[in-house]
């Protein structure tokens, strides 16, 4: 139930709650023109005082909610800037709580000087995601609004931050209000024939029901897929690069993550723990592991290297195994073939600078990408195959995507009871036992959005139909 | 006008009302030991109906077989004064079937008053109570005549009398139901307390001479075959003796009611009480869906000894002549004759927020409400309250712990935590629809869930209770049997699959897996199941039921499960909302007036968001 989740994920927070006014800089740190440190919590007037002064001498603790004014930032003595500071009253700011927003001249230096005189105002510096995490709290934000805010802090490129804008506009709340509003009606109908036996209302049509559930139940499956791909762009690729020693596994992974991180030799089994990189390929995000070769070796401790790259091998969402295309295929090859058959697979033939010998007809129907790593030739169509094969490029960026593993499991919920409806309905099932899987759906998505099932079908059944005596 | 009292005795309990909520608390209440004593403005309105003469329908139903298990007495009147039996929704699935019967309507109020009569430990007397004041060991009430009574508990149990005012068209004066005295002085004695009350209306359709309709153009309905009693101590299924009819509303039924509508109280804005959703006027109906072509009428008896049929469907309040002209428009009533003209009533009732889950008042210990008192609507309705009112208010008396139902166990349970906790803004009636967990709670199996209870509480007799647990054990065993008596795939079978339209058996299979088929049932497979014991209906049906939805009631009680871990999440009584730092305020003053007693009562007030309850959730751990 999501009030136990809830409850231990804002455990610390609610301790601390209370006593804390926090601060932190709001806007991202670089060269901009302006930057903004935000500041919320019952102090946050006091504290702001301290570290500003109005040119018009009006004390902060003067100001009412929405009111800004132009004046110094100082530290002690110390002048730090001129900007301007823009006064909340709770609960109608950004947290529910008061806040003060200081908007000062954006350089790093001053932006950081200023939060230490605000930090030594009184002022805790905030977790990430804690302003957004107290305007859930005070009622702010719904559930998803508030998840994709905390997707938005976390984004690392630019399609995780355009998914997360997405939620953040509502778009899961109006997709899921969508299949919402159809089970309701099914489900006041259904209630409404039910309850009103004696009524003179239409006879129900179990087509029409079927085609109602089946089309929820298609529009729940879709938003539940967007999850994976969603994961995918939010949290990266994980991507495991495999092979037989000496194949360039290493080279491939030093060629993406553009440093010398992996040990690059010619001697076969250097790499016997597993090397992890983070890579930002456009708009996606590779969490690269350079493992092991895979080979039947006496070596002990190289057999633990192998173990372990045959787990990270099970556990990636996308693999990379790299032949060696100026030499013949070995038994260790062809092993490799059958491990990787039923993952997410990109076959790459590597050191195509030198003469192929390599019989290329064992890789039909899959997906192969010919490169030389050493010279750096094909990374283009690595990229182009890795964003097809994890479908991300078909992914609609300004549509809803599930964002949190919450809203994956509520989803999940919904998808698994409209099932059973249409399956409760199709093979003849009475009314009734259609009626509590619709009920169930129902309630696993108003968990999601944060809203509330209690008299919705009641409601919708007065306001439909014609009945009573 | 101050009237010399003086002092008429003292009682642990007065039950104030004699309808149907107040029948069965201060049955409750006497059965428990308690020394009772029962008002009413009448005796001869005692459990009367001044609306529909039937009890049961879809949900109704099932808070009947409860109310009968848990001890009450409203099944068995009902069995005993049945004119029509009919099990509603059939073929919609066993968590709808629905019990309903007509009845004679005096019959009905003539047995609930013998019953009030014969019952040890209870007095029963006609008094308008005029003034309820903090007093004694409890409460000091006293009648229109100066009686001044002592008691421990009081339940108020008023219906449409407190406060009632009656209106037709232009007319409205004060009155009870059916041309009653109303309780004017109680209201303003209970408003004195500072009991929150607010006013709600209802209304109920004319009576007419049935020889004044013409029959033949009106559709027959009639009762079941085969007929099933309400109460499980019934030993004799009740005999149809009457029958109803159906007719419609039309274009020209329409027309008058839109020309006259400005003459409704309602529209023209002289009501001021809220009606019931549900069970909308005619007028009503005309307004809201216009689109719609008809509307249905039910031509229902009143009783065996009476012509005055009951025009179900037609309530109004629009000036009499209005309502003639409207019901002459109808096919079957081109002649009908009024004997009593329809009417609305507006009374005052308390908002049940105020109530806790025993249905005491909070703030007024010892004062307890039931029945439409507390904003709901319906005899059944009523009378489950009645009950749990009395049962409670006992239970404190003797200093016993108090009896709540969950919404797990019962509609009794549900429509209870419904008005405590999410109170209501128009009469509530209980619905199917209301309960998220009507799979488990049907209609069958009430003798399960709330026997133990009732026979626990010494409000089951041990007769009764024997032959339950005998049903419930023979249940059992043939559940256990057809689970293990397996079938194999003979012709004969196959043949009576393949002509119910479902897979002949290929291989041998169980007969409770083939009982599992929608196309099945556990009858038509009695030719092959050879050792088949012979069992009472009821059993058979509950086999039937539990094995064809194991699924989903598995399902159910996993929900169930779920639902009670966060009601064993205690609120402490003490909790200052006002120091729970987080909450919007709309929750927080949604907290403060239901002061929910668990987390999971808490999670179901409207206005308290999924947000809102993790911050109290944080605020208890803290605590």
């Amino acid at each position: 139930m999501c009030y136990y989740k809830l409850n231990k994920h804002f455990q610390k927070l609610g301790d601390l709650m209370s006593e804390r006014t926090i601060a932190a800089i709001a806007t991202p740190l670089g060269e901009g023109g302006i930057g903004v440190i935000r500041i919320s919590g019952e102090k946050a007037v006091a504290i702001a005082e301290k570290c500003f002064k109005a040119f018009s001498n009006k004390p902060l603790s003067c100001f009412c909610g929405y009111e800004a004014a132009y004046g110094r930032l100082c530290s002690g003595d110390e002048v730090l800037d001129d900007g301007i500071a823009l006064v909340f009253k709770a609960p109608k700011s950004y947290t529910g709580e008061d806040v003060v927003e200081l908007s000062v001249h954006g350089g790093r230096i001053v932006l950081k000087s200023v939060l230490r005189a605000v930090l030594s105002a009184g002022a805790d510096l905030a977790d990430a995601g804690e302003f957004t995490k107290r305007a859930f709290l005070n009622g702010k934000l719904d559930l998803s609004k508030a998840e994709s805010v905390m997707g938005l802090i976390s984004a690392e490129n630019d399609t995780a931050y355009r998914i997360s804008r997405a939620a953040k506009d509502g778009r899961i709340s109006k997709e899921i209000d969508t299949i919402t509003n159809d089970l309701l009606l099914t489900a006041a109908s259904i209630a409404t024939f039910t309850d009103y036996p004696d009524e003179d209302i239409p006879e129900l049509s179990v087509e029409n029901f079927s085609t109602m559930l089946r089309s929820a139940a298609d529009k729940t499956a879709a938003l539940l897929s967007t999850y994976d791909a969603g994961k995918l762009i939010r949290e990266g690729v994980d991507c495991v690069i495999v092979g037989k020693p000496n194949v360039g596994k290493s080279t491939l992974m030093n060629l993406l993550s553009g440093n010398e991180r992996s040990i690059v030799t010619d001697i076969a089994g250097t790499t016997r723990d597993i090397i992890e990189e983070t890579v930002n390929l456009g708009d996606i995000t590779l969490r690269l592991s350079d493992t092991a070769g895979i080979h039947d070796t006496d070596d002990t401790v190289e057999n633990v290297g192998v173990e372990r790259a045959r787990k990270k091998l099970n556990d990636a969402d996308l693999v990379f195994a790299v032949f060696d295309a100026a030499s013949p295929l070995t038994d260790d090859d062809r092993k490799l073939i059958d491990d990787i058959s039923e993952k997410r697979v990109i076959i790459i033939l590597n050191k195509t600078d030198l003469e192929t010998k390599i019989d290329r007809t064992v890789f039909d129907g899959m997906r192969v990408v010919e490169i030389s790593a050493k010279q750096g030739v094909g990374l283009e169509s690595l990229i182009k195959a890795i964003e097809e094969i994890t479908e991300i490029s078909n992914l609609n960026t300004n549509s809803a995507v599930l964002i949190s593993e919450h809203q994956r499991a509520c989803t999940e919920r919904a998808l698994n009871a409209l099932n059973e409806a249409v399956c409760a309905l199709e093979i003849g099932n009475t009314l009734d036992a259609v009626g509590v899987c619709i009920d169930d759906a129902l309630a696993a998505f108003l968990e999601l959005t944060g809203k509330r099932v209690t008299n919705e079908v009641t409601d919708e059944i007065f306001r439909r139909f014609c009945v009573g005596k | 006008m101050s009237i010399t009292t003086y002092f008429a005795g003292n009682y642990d309990i007065a039950v104030i009302g004699g309808g149907h909520a107040g029948v069965e608390a201060a049955l409750a209440g006497a059965r428990l030991g308690l020394k009772t004593i029962i008002f009413t403005i009448s005796l001869d309105w005692v459990g009367n109906m001044p609306c529909n003469p039937s009890i049961g329908g879809t949900a109704k139903g099932h808070l009947v077989r409860e109310l009968d298990a848990l001890g009450g007495e409203m099944g068995k009147a009902a069995d005993k004064t049945t004119l029509q039996s009919r099990m509603l929704n059939r073929g919609k699935g066993p968590a709808v079937h629905s019990l309903r019967a007509q009845i004679d309507r005096r019959a009905y109020s003539g047995y609930m008053k013998h019953a009030i009569e014969l019952e040890e430990n209870l007095e029963v007397r006609q008094a308008e109570i005029v003034d309820i004041k903090k007093g004694g060991d409890g409460w000091l009430l006293t009648t229109n005549l100066g009686a001044e009574y002592s008691v421990k508990a009081a339940i108020i149990a008023t219906g449409t009398f407190l406060g009632g005012k009656v209106f037709v068209g232009e007319v409205n004066y004060e009155s009870g139901p059916d041309g009653s005295f109303p309780a004017k002085a109680l209201a303003n004695s209970l408003k004195a307390l500072g009991l929150p009350l607010r006013r709600f209306k209802t209304g109920t359709p004319a009576r007419v001479l049935k020889s004044s309709i013409d029959f033949s153009k009106l559709e027959l309905q009639e009762g079941d075959d085969k007929t099933e009693p309400f109460s499980y101590s019934t030993k004799e299924a009740p005999v149809n003796t009457a029958v109803c009819h159906i007719g419609y509303t039309n274009e020209k039924t329409k027309e008058i009611i839109l020309e006259n509508l400005h003459r409704s109280p309602l529209y023209a804005g002289v009501i001021e009480g809220v009606g019931p959703r549900y069970c909308p006027s005619i007028e009503d109906k005309i307004v809201r869906f216009a689109d719609k072509q008809r509307h249905q009428m039910f031509v229902e008896p009143c009783g065996a000894d009476t012509e005055e049929m009951y025009l179900q469907g037609m309530s109004s309040s629009l000036p009499e002549e209005v309502q003639l002209k409207f019901y002459r428009t109808m096919s079957g009533l081109e002649n009908v004759k009024i004997m009593r003209t329809a009417y609305a009533i507006e009374y005052d009732c308390i908002d049940p927020l105020a109530l806790t889950y025993t249905l005491e008042i909070k703030g007024h210990s010892g004062l307890y409400g039931a029945g439409q008192f507390n904003g709901s609507s319906g005899y059944e309705e009523a009378a489950a309250q009645g009950l749990i009112a009395g049962i409670n208010a006992a239970l404190k008396i003797k200093d016993e712990p108090p009896l709540i139902l969950s919404r797990a166990s019962s509609y009794i349970g549900t429509l209870i935590d419904d008005l405590v906790t999410k109170g209501c803004s128009d009469p509530y009636r209980m619905m199917t629809s209301r309960s998220e967990y009507r799979l488990l709670l049907r209609q069958d199996n009430a003798d399960e869930r709330m026997m133990p209870i009732g026979h626990a509480l010494g409000l089951i007799s041990d007769e009764t209770y024997n032959e339950f647990l005998e049903r419930k054990s023979q249940k059992e065993a043939e559940i256990e049997r057809v689970n293990h008596t397996h079938l194999g795939p003979s012709p004969e079978l196959n043949a009576l699959l393949e002509q119910a339209g479902t897979a002949p058996l290929k291989a041998g299979a169980s007969l409770a897996e083939l009982i599992k088929r929608p196309q099945l049932n556990y009858e038509m497979l009695a030719p092959f199941d050879k050792n088949r014991p012979s069992l009472p209906q009821m059993v058979k049906d509950k086999v039937e039921i539990e094995i064809k939805y194991e699924g989903y009631l598995t399902r159910q009680q996993a929900q169930i499960d779920e639902m009670l871990r966060l009601e064993r999440r205690a609120i402490p009584k003490d909790i200052n909302y006002d120091e729970v730092y987080g909450l919007r305020l709309e929750a927080r003053e949604k907290l403060k007036k239901v002061m929910p007693s668990n987390i999971g009562q808490a999670a179901r007030i409207s206005g308290v968001s999924p947000a809102d309850v993790s911050v109290l959730m944080i605020h208890l751990t803290k605590n």
